[in-house]
């Protein structure tokens, strides 16, 4: 599959993104067929994703065919609504207002645009230099100094997570890789599938074979079985898509393995966040099953790390 | 005929930024009724207004005070010929018209008002208590439905005095309707409206 143009691999990359997605839904119809009650939940739950997979992969689809100001246009439109989610459940008082307009109207778009024209030396440290330094000043000129810090460092937060780590998913296409050129989307592709697989096998894993659980203090679902199963074999199929990315079997293997863990650590330290609050849900887009936080939590681990180590071996 | 459009593109907008979910405890068919909610900023009954299906919003008025919207143009545009306000005055001392009579007499008319029984934006958590507007309505209106809307985060998206709307997450509950009780008195009633306004509220916002 190596051998082929760069705009051939991606046709036979969504053509078959498309028939794995149809064979699943087909799968999940059967299954919820002939599901029994105490299944139900289980399948309901399998078919709730396959829906979110199609609609994610619709919109990358179509932001791929607008190419990178299509990418940029959709994160930015991705974060914004997290950035929302986040800062909805943070209990901000009146003295943030100047903070929060400059996170929304300042920082967010010039993140974006710094990823547009490239400029790695100033969207990688942007939000942790300059918003860090920034937002707590303008707070602070609100005068109110009930939970000072916490509500300081609650809004970084938020822009560490919606802005700075989603942000790294469209950085993805600034890389400039020896032979890989004008194949950045295929990156990109790569990260979104492996996570997802990763959650997915994860989910499958567990239900199949899941006894002891991982982490009961952060989720009451995620087992060691399901970790171990779930990791290993969604690290495999990113080794088997070497083929669309710069990246040997062994390479993209090795790239899958660290996306899944920090995706997988990622979801904990979420989790964590969610409990503290008493959440269940960090939003409700999606009818039952969370916001875009909580579709998102594993990417946005997963994607500055992948995109600090692809540039850092390949550029 | 561009009044529609401004109406729709302000509805539109608030959507968009607030995300506005809706809760409704039963649902309700157009007729003689009073929405009343939290007031805590200008948004309040812009969201109230696209909270609500459009047989519904057909035949609601906003309340609105007067000494506020007769300064400038937009103002009295918006006011009168987007949203179809009931313009009372609130200042008691100084005002030509009974507020109670000029609303009694949109109801009687057949709309649906919008109320803010707290008098003013609310610059704080919880309630203020209630002016007696809503009683001497219920009492000069018979068969007043009363639906309490409880809107949540809308003070922190526009707060008072501010200009920049923050895009956060809002929702709009509307409880179960209430009547007045017959030789219910002034005080006991306005205290029921309130409290069955906070029932509505999550528990943090009060």
């Amino acid at each position: 599959m190596a051998h082929l143009s760069s705009r051939a691999q991606a046709m036979a990359l969504f053509a078959g993104i498309g028939a794995v997605l149809l064979l699943a839904t087909l799968i999940g119809r059967v299954l919820a067929w002939r599901a029994s009650p105490t299944g139900r939940s289980t399948v309901d739950n399998l078919n709730a994703r396959i829906n979110a997979w199609w609609v994610m992969a619709a919109l990358v689809g179509i932001a791929f065919a607008f190419g990178r100001p299509g990418v940029l246009v959709l994160f930015f439109l991705v974060s914004l609504l997290a950035l929302r989610e986040f800062i909805t459940l943070l209990p901000t008082r009146g003295g943030d207002y100047w903070a929060l307009v400059a996170a929304f109207y300042l920082v967010l778009p010039i993140q974006y645009v710094l990823v547009g024209i490239a400029w790695y030396g100033m969207f990688s440290i942007f939000i942790p230099v300059y918003a860090f330094l920034l937002l707590p000043i303008l707070a602070a000129t609100g005068g109110d100094t009930t939970r000072f810090l916490e509500r300081t460092a609650k809004v970084q937060w938020g822009l560490m997570i919606s802005v700075f780590c989603i942000s790294h998913v469209p950085a993805l296409l600034t890389l400039q890789i020896p032979g890989y050129e004008h194949r950045q989307l295929l990156l990109i592709a790569f990260l979104v599938i492996v996570v997802q697989s990763s959650d997915v096998l994860q989910y499958v894993w567990g239900k199949l074979c899941g006894k002891h659980l991982i982490a009961p203090a952060l989720s009451p679902s995620k087992t060691v079985e399901g970790f171990i199963g779930g990791v290993a074999s969604a690290s495999l199929l990113g080794g088997l898509l070497w083929w669309i990315t710069p990246f040997s079997f062994l390479g993209a293997f090795g790239m899958a393995l660290v996306i899944n863990l920090m995706g997988f650590l990622g979801g904990l330290v979420m989790s964590a966040i969610k409990r503290d609050r008493g959440i269940k849900d960090w939003g409700h887009m999606i009818e039952g099953h969370g916001g875009m936080l909580d579709r998102l939590d594993s990417v946005c681990f997963a994607a500055p790390v992948f995109f600090h180590m692809t540039r850092y071996f390949l550029t | 005929m561009l009044e529609p459009l401004v109406a729709r593109s302000l509805t539109g907008f608030i959507r968009l930024l607030t995300g506005s979910r809706v809760f409704w405890s039963e649902p309700l068919a157009p007729g003689r009724r009073v929405y009343y909610g939290n007031h805590s900023s200008h948004g309040d009954f812009v969201l109230i207004w696209s909270a609500l299906p459009p047989p519904l919003r057909a035949q609601a008025r906003p309340v609105a005070a007067a000494e506020y919207w007769r300064h400038g143009v937009l103002r009295r545009y918006l006011i009168h010929r987007v949203f179809k306000g009931v313009l009372v005055e609130r200042d008691a001392a100084q005002r030509t018209e009974d507020p109670v009579a000029t609303m009694a007499a949109a109801v009687d008319a057949g709309s649906a008002l919008i109320l803010f029984p707290e008098g003013t934006r609310n610059p704080g958590d919880g309630v203020l208590p209630f002016k007696s507007g809503l009683y001497h309505l219920a009492t000069r209106c018979a068969d007043l439905e009363l639906v309490p809307v409880w809107l949540e985060n809308l003070s922190r998206v526009m707060p008072k005095g501010r200009l920049i709307p923050l895009p956060l997450l809002c929702t709009a509950h509307f409880g179960p309707p209430l009547r007045l009780g017959d030789g219910e008195d002034k005080h006991d009633f306005l205290e029921r409206a309130r409290a069955a306004l906070l029932v509505l509220a999550p528990p943090e916002a009060v």
